[in-house]
C-alpha cells in the first residue's frame, strides 16, 4: 500500500514538472498572461502569423492486412479504404487550418500482411523523418512495432487494437490509444443495462481467443457495476461457409434450442467478436429478451447515423469525400491523425518530443464530435472518450451514464482506471 | 474569489435599463425550433405564444433585417435564406444562401448579409436588394459564428473544428487575420461600443475576449459552477449590454446563464433556465432577456434589472436561435 502511494506521488511529481514545463513553455510560446499579471506586461496578441518557413508534418498509415473472416451481414463487410478513408478527411481537415499556419499535413499508407515485412516498411519511413505513424494492426504486430522504434523519435497511435493488455502490463511509451480498450466497450455497456436495470446477464461465448477476452471482460463488468451472470453457455460453432442460398430454417431452430432453459434473465449478452454467431441472436432466443454485446445493442467509439453535437456536417464531410458512411475504424483513424494536428496548431511545430510532451499534458485537449472534450489517461496514453450504445440504425445512449461518479473525470468510469493500472512504461518516461 | 454585493449587482444590472419606459412594452421574440420546422413568436408583455409560423427545414440562425420589417431565416436543410414578413409573418421568398446555412449577421447598413456555410467552410456573402450570391470567403473548417462590428467594417466568423475567429474587412471581403481560440468556438460577439470581441469555446469551455482592433488578448471567462461537472459547461450564445457593463453567456447542458462583469471578466452568478440553453437575445429596452433551451424545449424568460428567471415558455422542439423585434 505504501509503496503503491510512493509511486502515486511519483508519478503525481513528474506530472506536475510535465505540465510546468509545458506551462511555461506555453508562455513563452504564446505569451498569454493569467488574469493576474495582465496589468504587468504588455497584452499578447492572438494572431495567427503563418509561419515564415512552411512546416511540413508527414504522418504514416500503418495497416497489418489480416484474414477477417466474412461477417454474417453483407452489410458489415468492410470496404478496402476503412480506416483509410478516416485518414484523408482528417488530413483535408489538418490542412484546411494548416493554411492559416504555414503548415501542411501529408499522409502515406504502408499496408502488408507479413508483420516483418510491415514493421520494416514503416522503420524505413522513420529513417526518412516520418515521427508520427497512426497503426490498425493486430495487438502482436503493434507491440513489435513498438519495440522495433523504441530508440526512434516517433510516436505509434493505436487506432485499431482494442486489447486490454496494451494499455496494462504490456503498455509501451511510444504508443497511445485512440481506439477504446475492450474493457472500456463493455462498461459503457453495462453501465446502461444496470442503469435500465437489466441486471441479470445470460452470457453466451464464441470460442474464439477474442471471445474469450471480449466475455472476460463484460465479467469484470458485471461485478464492477453489480450485475449478475446466472447463465453462460459457449456457442460451439461449425462455420462452414458463411452464405448458403438457404438454410434460415436451421438456424431458426438452432438458436432456440441452444438459448432454452436458462436461469431467469433480463438480457442475452453474446461475446462474438468472430462475427459467427452473434446477429443470428436478435429475436430468436428461447425467451423474449433484447441481445447485446458484439450484436444487438452495441458500444461503439462512433455510429454512421449519429447526428449530434454537430456530428451532421462531419458526416456529411465524410462521405461527401469517400462516398460511403463513416466506420468506427474510419473515426479512430480520424481522431488520431486530429490529435497531431491538434497539436501542431497549438504548438506550432513539428518537433515529435515538445508534441508528445503537450498530447500527455493537462493542457491538450481534442474535440471529437461528442460533445465533450476528449484527453489522453497520463498514465497510460489510453484517450478518454464518451462511448456509444447503437442499434444497427441509431444511437440508444451514449455512455458514461448518468450518476457514475468519479473524482476527477467520469470518462474513467470506462475501462480500467488509475489506481488499478499495470502500466509501467508511462512511469520512466 | 472576490463577492460583489447583491446590492451592486442590481445597481449594475438595473444601470442597463435606466432611462427606458416605465411601462411595459409589448415586444415580439421570435424563437426558431430546430426540430419542428416552424417559428414561435411571443409577445413580451404577455409572455404568451401568439403565432407558430411554418418555416423550411431545420431552421437555425435567425435575423431581422435593420428596419426590422423582415425575418430572415436560415433553412439549413433547404440550403436558403427564407424572408417572412416580420409583421404579418407571411412567406416573401427565398435568397441564396450556399448550402447548409447555419448563422447569418445583416450588416448594419441593412445590405449585404453574411451567412456561415457550416459544411463548406465557406462565408457567403448575398446581395439582399438583388438576391444574389456577391461572393463566397474561404475560412476554416465548420463555420459557424457571425459577428460584426457595429461600425460594419469587420466581420467574424468563427471555425468550429479550425478552432479560429477569422477576421474579415467588409470592404475587401477578405480575411486579414486569424486568431487561434480554445475548442469548438461558436459564437463571435461585439461589444456595443465596438472595443471587445467576445468568441465562447463549446469544448473548450471558456469565453475569450478579444481587442479586434489590435487581436491583442483582453482576458479570458472561466466557468465554475458547484455541483456541475466542468464538462457539461459549454459556452456557447453570448450577449453584451448596451452600456457594456455586464455580458450574459448561455452555457449549453450546465443549464445555465452566466452574468459576467466585463471589467473584471469574472462571473457574478449564474441564472438557472432551461435544458441546454444555447442562444439568448435582448428585448430593445434591455429589461428582459429571452433564452432558447434546446432539450426542454422552451424559452426562460431573464428580469435583467433583478438578475432572476421570471418565467419559462413551451415553444416548439429544439428552440434555437432567438431574436426579439422592437415592436
Amino acid at each position: 500500500m505504501i509503496v503503491k502511494d510512493r509511486l502515486w506521488a511519483l508519478r503525481w511529481s513528474r506530472t506536475a514538472a510535465f505540465a510546468l514545463c509545458v506551462a511555461v513553455s506555453n508562455l513563452a510560446i504564446a505569451g498569454f498572461p493569467t488574469a493576474a499579471s495582465a496589468q504587468d506586461s504588455p497584452a499578447p496578441s492572438t494572431s495567427v502569423t503563418p509561419a515564415a518557413e512552411k512546416l511540413n508534418v508527414p504522418i504514416l498509415y500503418a495497416r497489418e492486412i489480416r484474414d477477417v473472416p466474412l461477417p454474417l451481414s453483407l452489410l458489415d463487410i468492410p470496404p478496402p479504404d476503412d480506416g483509410l478513408a478516416g485518414g484523408k478527411l482528417a488530413i483535408s481537415d489538418n490542412n484546411t487550418t494548416g493554411r492559416f499556419l504555414n503548415q501542411e499535413f501529408k499522409l502515406e499508407t504502408v499496408e502488408n500482411a507479413k508483420p516483418d515485412a510491415l514493421i520494416a516498411d514503416v522503420l524505413a519511413k522513420v529513417a526518412l523523418g516520418t515521427s508520427f505513424i497512426v497503426v490498425d494492426a493486430s495487438a502482436d504486430t503493434l507491440l513489435a512495432l513498438a519495440d522495433a522504434l523504441k530508440d526512434k523519435d516517433a510516436l505509434l497511435l493505436n487506432a485499431g487494437a482494442p486489447d486490454d493488455r496494451l494499455r496494462e502490463e504490456q503498455c509501451r511509451a511510444n504508443v497511445m490509444h485512440v481506439a477504446p480498450s475492450r474493457a472500456m466497450l463493455t462498461d459503457a455497456l453495462g453501465q446502461y443495462l444496470v442503469w435500465k436495470k437489466w441486471t441479470k446477464w445470460f452470457l453466451v461465448s464464441g470460442t474464439r481467443p477474442e471471445d474469450k477476452a471480449y466475455a472476460d471482460e463484460l465479467k469484470r463488468t458485471a461485478k464492477r457495476f453489480g450485475a449478475t451472470i446466472v447463465e453462460e453457455r459457449v456457442f460451439l460453432n461449425d462455420t462452414g461457409s458463411r452464405r448458403t442460398d438457404g438454410g434460415h430454417e436451421q438456424i431458426q431452430q438452432q438458436i432456440p434450442t441452444f438459448t432454452q432453459a436458462a436461469k431467469p434473465h433480463d438480457v442475452v449478452l453474446v461475446a462474438d467478436e468472430g462475427g459467427q454467431f452473434g446477429e443470428y441472436f436478435p429475436y430468436r432466443t428461447w425467451d423474449a429478451r433484447p441481445v447485446a454485446g458484439t450484436a444487438g445493442l452495441v458500444a461503439t467509439p462512433w455510429h454512421p447515423a449519429l447526428e449530434l453535437w454537430g456530428g451532421t456536417q462531419f458526416q456529411n464531410r465524410f462521405r461527401r469525400m469517400n462516398n460511403r458512411i463513416m466506420r468506427p475504424l474510419d473515426y479512430n483513424v480520424w481522431l488520431a491523425l486530429r490529435a497531431v494536428g491538434e497539436a501542431s496548431t497549438r504548438k506550432r511545430t513539428g518537433n515529435i518530443k515538445e508534441l508528445v510532451t503537450y498530447m500527455r499534458s493537462k493542457d491538450f485537449e481534442l474535440a471529437a464530435f461528442k460533445g465533450v472534450k476528449t484527453t489522453f489517461r497520463e498514465w497510460n496514453g489510453q484517450l478518454r472518450q464518451p462511448l456509444l450504445l447503437t442499434t444497427p440504425k441509431l444511437l440508444v445512449s451514449v455512455s458514461p451514464q448518468p450518476q457514475f461518479l468519479h473524482q476527477f473525470s467520469e470518462l474513467d468510469t470506462l475501462g480500467y482506471d488509475k489506481p488499478e493500472t499495470k502500466c509501467k512504461a508511462y512511469l520512466t518516461k | 474569489m472576490k463577492r460583489v454585493s447583491t446590492l451592486l449587482m442590481s445597481l449594475l444590472a438595473s444601470s442597463i435599463v435606466a432611462g427606458a419606459a416605465t411601462q411595459a412594452h409589448a415586444y415580439r421574440v421570435f424563437v426558431s425550433n430546430e426540430k419542428d420546422n416552424t417559428i414561435t413568436v411571443i409577445d413580451s408583455e404577455k409572455l404568451e405564444v401568439i403565432k407558430t409560423i411554418k418555416v423550411g427545414q431545420r431552421p437555425r440562425g435567425i435575423a431581422l433585417t435593420r428596419d426590422n420589417k423582415r425575418l430572415l431565416v436560415c433553412a439549413s436543410d433547404d440550403h436558403t435564406i427564407q424572408v417572412f414578413d416580420a409583421t404579418t409573418y407571411e412567406y416573401i421568398r427565398n435568397l441564396p444562401s450556399g448550402s447548409d446555412p447555419e448563422l447569418l449577421a445583416v450588416h448594419p447598413s441593412g445590405n449585404p448579409i453574411y451567412v456561415a456555410n457550416e459544411d463548406d467552410n465557406l462565408v457567403t456573402v448575398v446581395d439582399i436588394e438583388k438576391g444574389a450570391v456577391i461572393t463566397e470567403i474561404p475560412v476554416g473548417v465548420e463555420p459557424e459564428g457571425m459577428g460584426i462590428s457595429p461600425d460594419g467594417k469587420v466581420l467574424v466568423n468563427t471555425s468550429e473544428t479550425t478552432n479560429m475567429a477569422h477576421f474579415i474587412d467588409t470592404a475587401t471581403m477578405k480575411t486579414f487575420d486569424n486568431v487561434l481560440v480554445d475548442n469548438r468556438p461558436r459564437v463571435a460577439e461585439f461589444s456595443p461600443d465596438g472595443k471587445q470581441l467576445w468568441v465562447s469555446a463549446e469544448i473548450g469551455g471558456t469565453i475569450t475576449v478579444i481587442d479586434p482592433a489590435t487581436r491583442k488578448l483582453i482576458g479570458k471567462v472561466n466557468f465554475d459552477i458547484p455541483g456541475v461537472t466542468k464538462d457539461a459547461i459549454q459556452p456557447v450564445g453570448v450577449r453584451i449590454a448596451k452600456n457594456g457593463k455586464l455580458a450574459f453567456a448561455a452555457l449549453g447542458p450546465a443549464n445555465r446563464v452566466a452574468v459576467i462583469d466585463t471589467a473584471t471578466l469574472k462571473v457574478e452568478k449564474y441564472l438557472l433556465v432551461g435544458q441546454r440553453v444555447w442562444n439568448l437575445a435582448f428585448s430593445p429596452d434591455e429589461q428582459m432577456l429571452f433564452t432558447t433551451n434546446g432539450t426542454s424545449n422552451d424559452v426562460s424568460v431573464v428580469d435583467v434589472p433583478n438578475l432572476k428567471v421570471i418565467k419559462s415558455i413551451r415553444v416548439g422542439q429544439l428552440p434555437w436561435g432567438v431574436v426579439v423585434a422592437p415592436n
